[in-house]
Order: structure tokens, then C-alpha cells, then sequence
């Protein structure tokens, strides 16, 4: 009686197995798609509109609570504190021989303060997007409740899918993915340096990313190739997720820059590196702004090795903004090449919360999403002007990239998801409006 | 799993908050969510640190006054009702609500009472009126290192001279009205809350 069961669970596990590698990872290696990932997302596309269209039904039937607006609780007023102030005090008869102070001008602060309170541009940031209609997933209904005994079991079908059928799938291909890098690279470390090195280590790469993007069910479109990033160069993306760099790398190679970690990671970043030169720096090293800029300017001048692929953000945006670019990578002098990356929300929410998820929950979420829809727009290369500085260029990136994902460009830093904000803000507040009590002195 | 916000909230607390504040049932189900996620203790009331987490409200010169108008005397925690209770001090005044019930009490956002809001930023001691001292250090709050004391403290001498009327070199809160009778307060103190 074992015998034959653990039998039949063999062969059963064969021919998943079979099944798998013959139909997804073979033709994502060599970057053939068979057509799955597009009839699956056009399914989806048609069962969520279905759906939307039955919750507003029943909403309006229910005279419920309305969907949740994209646009935001408050209307915001745009004046520069001087036309604010200038209007209040314009009501206020006083006659303004010097000390041009009234009292209504404490009524700006505290309009702008409550105005913070009810609805501000950077604590949104480091949660998920709300999206304006459930997208049949249990973690991103907030207000909406039961509709319909047929939008309930199609939800129902959804879980069944969702966690029997594909979670089972991806986690075999992101194994399956991650062992392949792991191994060949290892093995494309023992060969002497030459061209074939290269080609063969470049191969191994890019059709791991492949299954690791099959894993996510990814459905990626590439706008502007002839932009893509070239050897010598550093590109800059937004930052969402960890994924951004499965996104970007299946479209070519890069050189990875960051932390050397422990455990997993940190076999998969040793490993790598054997076969072709990434940025790895130690945790002490971090800290070193000069020789993190010395390295990064010996690894672009090198013209044979790939571009560097950097996230100027720091940390991960929930992908409705883009928060400010640091420095550093501006500053070293080579040719920016700017992608924007945006994710469609609708399909799976790739945003990481690392404050909330540790990486193997993140993971799992994503793999029990419907997919990982997204577009990627390379921008013309950029180079620093003359007379500019780091600063200005960097915004000046942060911008174009901002213009063609549609998201919001913000000068606030990304860091502010864990620190304090910085003490001169408010000082430029307190400048500001101290002349115009007094004037110009 | 995504913030279940809205399942918190009875729908005997949103009827009473609607009573007391006048904001419609949507725009109170939007502001729980805001203060459900600014609660990240999840305990169910927002702490001081959790005001000062936002970074507007941080940069604000008065964030510090303003953040202390939600909290009643000598508590440090305030739970949803005494949060939507200081924001109906900023709903717009609307022309029908006018002609209420006499009897029901003067509405939060009247124009006496977003005064009196305005008030008690200056009055530091709550003790109904603004002393010198207390324009001073407002003022200070306001200016930061930008003025000198004389100069600061002549421009608290000048305000106080024209408003005070009864002489005792402090603004009571009948002066501050008479003071900004012509300031358009109802639009320059509320905020438009979208439905």
C-alpha cells in the first residue's frame, strides 16, 4: 500500500516536473512565450471588469457608502504663503508703519497644519495605493462589502486558483530560477576571463530572470528600446519593490550595486559575482561615501562591464511617486540612463512594506497575486550640464522619470518613512514669513 | 491584509459623530481611515509622536500649538470621536445650516467657534487670554531666530495696545473677535472636505 502511493506521488511529481520545465522554463530561457501570460491577463481583465460592474450596481441599489475617490479627501488651496497671508490681513484695518504682524496670520499655520493632518503628500507614500475597485483579492478590500452571491464565488474560484494552482507553480519556477543562477554561475566562475565568459555568464543571467519573471506571472512591456542603457553608463529607476530588478534585467544585463547580506541572499550575491562584476560593498563600507564613489567610477570606466543599475529613491515608494534622488550617482560623472517603471495596481500590489512584511511574506503575496502587470519606459540618456550641480541633476532626472510614469514628483526624502524630518524646512518656513513682518531691512 | 478601517466603526458611532460635527456619513468613514493609519499602535487613539510623524505637520512653525489643540487638558491620547471633534471646527459654513434648530447648540464650525480655535493657539495657559508673554512666545514660535527680541517684542506691544480696550494689557477673546470682525474667517479657517 506505501509503496504504491509513494509511487504514484513520484510519478505525479515527474510529470509536473516535465510539464513545467517543457512549458514555461525552456521557452522563458529563450525568451519564446507561448502565449499563456496574455490569455491569462486578458481573462483577467474581463473578470474584473465584470466584477466592477456588478459592485457599483449593487452599490447603487444599496445607496451605500460610494467608491472610494482616487482623488482624495480635501481640496487643497495653491497660494504661496504671501498671497495667503497678503489676502487675510487685505480684511483687517491697520494701518502698517513697521512690526507688520496681525493676528489673523496664525490662521495660514493652522489651516496648512490641519489641512496636513486630514491628508498629506508623503505618509501615503509608505502604504499601498488604495485602488478605486476591488480587484477580487481579500487584502485590498477596505470598503467594500458583500455584494453578490456571484461575485463571491468567483472571489472563492480566485483564492482556489490563486493558492492551489499557481502559488505551487511559481514557487517550483522561483526555485527552479534561483538554483539555476546559483549553479551555473558557479560553474561559469571556474572558466578563464574571455569573451565567451562574458556571453555564456550574460546568458545564464538573463534566463534566470526569465523563469523568476514566469514565477510572477510578469507581463512586462519595454517602450523605447533604443534607449536602452549601455556599458559605461548607470541607470536610474524608481524604486517599488525588489522585483524592479527581475523587471529590469529581463531585458538585458546589468551590474547589481549593493549591500553584501547574510544567508540566502547573500550565497546568491557571492555566487553572482564570480561570473561577471557587480558592485558588492560590505556594511561598513556604506558608510563611506568616497570609496562607494571611487569604486563606482572604476566600474564605469571600465567600458566592458555592464551598466550599473541603481535606485536613487534608497527604499521602496509604493509606486504612486517618486521621492528624492540622492546624490551619489549623480556625481560621478558618467551618462545617466533613466527608466521609469510603473506597476499596474489592478493585478498585484508590488509594493514592499518593509516595515510591515519581512521578504519571504512579501514574497509569498506576490506569488498569490494575479500577476505583475507593469510597463517600463527607458528615457534618453542624460549627462551633467554645465554649471550644474549633483543636486539639480538629480531633480532633474527625478522629473523626466516622474513626467513619463505619471507619478507624483516630490522633493520630500524617502527616508522619511523611518526618520525625522530635517530641522532647515521649517527654519525656511520661519524665514519666510519673518520678512514679511518685517520687511526688507 | 490590507486596513480593515471601515469594519471598526459602528454605525451607531457614525450616526452620533454625524450629530455632534455634520460631517456626511462618506467623508467620516474617509477620515477613520486617515486615523486608523496614522494610529500605528493600533490601539485605537492617536499620541503626539503620531502627529509629529507627518512631516508636513512637523515643518509647520505652529505644528506644535496645533497638535496640542486635539488633545483635552492633561491627557496625552485622543480616540476618534475627539479627533473628528476638533476637525468640524474647520467644515465650511453652509447657508442651510443657518436656520437650525436654535436649541441645538451653536455648531462646531461657526464662526464664533473657529475663532475661538484660533484663540487657544495663542493662550497658552487656557486661561481665556493672550498675555504678552504668550504672544511673545507664539510669535517666537512663528519668526524662529529670523528677529530680534526688542524687535519681536515691539511688534507684541503694538498688537496688544491695538486690540486691548479694557487696559489690563491682555487680549481677552471678545477683543480678538472685535479685533478680526472684518477678516473672513468662515472661508480662511475650513477646509473643503470633498463627499
Amino acid at each position: 500500500m506505501e509503496g504504491t502511493s509513494w509511487d504514484l506521488a513520484l510519478v505525479v511529481f515527474e510529470v509536473w516536473l516535465s510539464v513545467v520545465l517543457g512549458l514555461i522554463v525552456l521557452p522563458a530561457m529563450f525568451g519564446v512565450s507561448l502565449g499563456f501570460t496574455d490569455l491569462y491577463v486578458k481573462a483577467l481583465v474581463k473578470t474584473l471588469e465584470w466584477a466592477t460592474l456588478r459592485i457599483q450596481r449593487g452599490q447603487k441599489e444599496e445607496d451605500a457608502v460610494p467608491a472610494h475617490l482616487p482623488n482624495g479627501i480635501i481640496e487643497k488651496d495653491d497660494g504661496s504663503m504671501e498671497e495667503e497671508i497678503g489676502e487675510l490681513r487685505r480684511s483687517h484695518p491697520k494701518s502698517l508703519a513697521g512690526g507688520d504682524f496681525t493676528l489673523c496670520d496664525a490662521f495660514y499655520f493652522c489651516k496648512k497644519g490641519i489641512e496636513s493632518i486630514v491628508e498629506d503628500q508623503v505618509t501615503q507614500r509608505f502604504t499601498s495605493e488604495e485602488l478605486a475597485s476591488w480587484n477580487l483579492l481579500t487584502r485590498t478590500n477596505n470598503n467594500f462589502h458583500y455584494i453578490s452571491v456571484r461575485v463571491t464565488i468567483i472571489w472563492g474560484l480566485g483564492v482556489f486558483i490563486r493558492y492551489c494552482i499557481l502559488l505551487p507553480l511559481r514557487v517550483t519556477l522561483a526555485v527552479l530560477g534561483l538554483s539555476w543562477l546559483v549553479i551555473g554561475t558557479t560553474l561559469v566562475g571556474l572558466l578563464p576571463h574571455s569573451n565567451v565568459k562574458t556571453w555564456i555568464s550574460d546568458l545564464i543571467h538573463v534566463t534566470c530572470y526569465r523563469i523568476c519573471a514566469r514565477a510572477l506571472s510578469a507581463r512586462i512591456r519595454y517602450h523605447n528600446k533604443e534607449n536602452h542603457p549601455k556599458k559605461g553608463g548607470i541607470c536610474v529607476a524608481n524604486h517599488t519593490s525588489p522585483i524592479d530588478i527581475v523587471i529590469l534585467a529581463n531585458d538585458g544585463c546589468y551590474a547589481m550595486v549593493g549591500q553584501i547580506h547574510g544567508g540566502l541572499m547573500g550565497v546568491i550575491q557571492r555566487s553572482m559575482v564570480r561570473s561577471c562584476p557587480h558592485v558588492w560593498f560590505e556594511r561598513s563600507e556604506m558608510k563611506d561615501r568616497h570609496a562607494v564613489a571611487k569604486r563606482l567610477k572604476d566600474h564605469v570606466a571600465d567600458k566592458t562591464k555592464q551598466p550599473i543599475l541603481i535606485f536613487p529613491e534608497g527604499t521602496c515608494i509604493n509606486n504612486t511617486s517618486v521621492m528624492m534622488f540622492k546624490k551619489g550617482s549623480f556625481d560621478i560623472g558618467a551618462t545617466i540612463y533613466p527608466v521609469a517603471i510603473k506597476y499596474d495596481p489592478q493585478f498585484g500590489d508590488a509594493f514592499w512594506n518593509s516595515g510591515k512584511y519581512n521578504m519571504v511574506s512579501y514574497l509569498l503575496r506576490m506569488m498569490t497575486s494575479w500577476a505583475i502587470v507593469c510597463n517600463v519606459w527607458y528615457l534618453p540618456p542624460m549627462s551633467l550640464q554645465d554649471g550644474e550641480d549633483a543636486v539639480h541633476f538629480a531633480n532633474r532626472v527625478k522629473s523626466a522619470i516622474a513626467r513619463q510614469g505619471g507619478l507624483v514628483d516630490l522633493f520630500w526624502d524617502g527616508g522619511l518613512k523611518r526618520e525625522k524630518v530635517k530641522e532647515s524646512y521649517k527654519e525656511e518656513q520661519q524665514k519666510m514669513y519673518s520678512s514679511m513682518i518685517v520687511g526688507q531691512d | 491584509m490590507g486596513s480593515r478601517a471601515s469594519s471598526l466603526l459602528r454605525e451607531e458611532d457614525i450616526e452620533e459623530i454625524k450629530k455632534e460635527t455634520g460631517f456626511s456619513h462618506s467623508q467620516i468613514t474617509r477620515l477613520y481611515s486617515r486615523f486608523h493609519s496614522l494610529d500605528k499602535g493600533e490601539n485605537g487613539a492617536l499620541s503626539r509622536e503620531d502627529f509629529q510623524r507627518i512631516p508636513e505637520l512637523a515643518i509647520n512653525p505652529l505644528g506644535d500649538r496645533i497638535i496640542n489643540a486635539f488633545f483635552p487638558e492633561g491627557e496625552d491620547q485622543v480616540n476618534f470621536r475627539g479627533f473628528m471633534r476638533t476637525l468640524a471646527h474647520f467644515r465650511p459654513v453652509e447657508d442651510n445650516e443657518k436656520n437650525k434648530d436654535p436649541s441645538a447648540g451653536e455648531p462646531l464650525n461657526s464662526r464664533n467657534n473657529k475663532l475661538l480655535f484660533a484663540f487657544r493657539l495663542y493662550d497658552l495657559d487656557r486661561d481665556d487670554k493672550i498675555s504678552r508673554d504668550e504672544l511673545l512666545q507664539v510669535l517666537r514660535m512663528m519668526v524662529g531666530v529670523n528677529i530680534s527680541d526688542e524687535q519681536l517684542g515691539s511688534i507684541a506691544d503694538r498688537t496688544i495696545q491695538e486690540a486691548d480696550t479694557n487696559g489690563d494689557m491682555c487680549i481677552s477673546f471678545s477683543e480678538f473677535i472685535k479685533v478680526l470682525e472684518k477678516v473672513d474667517v468662515e472661508q480662511k479657517m475650513s477646509i473643503r472636505f470633498l463627499h
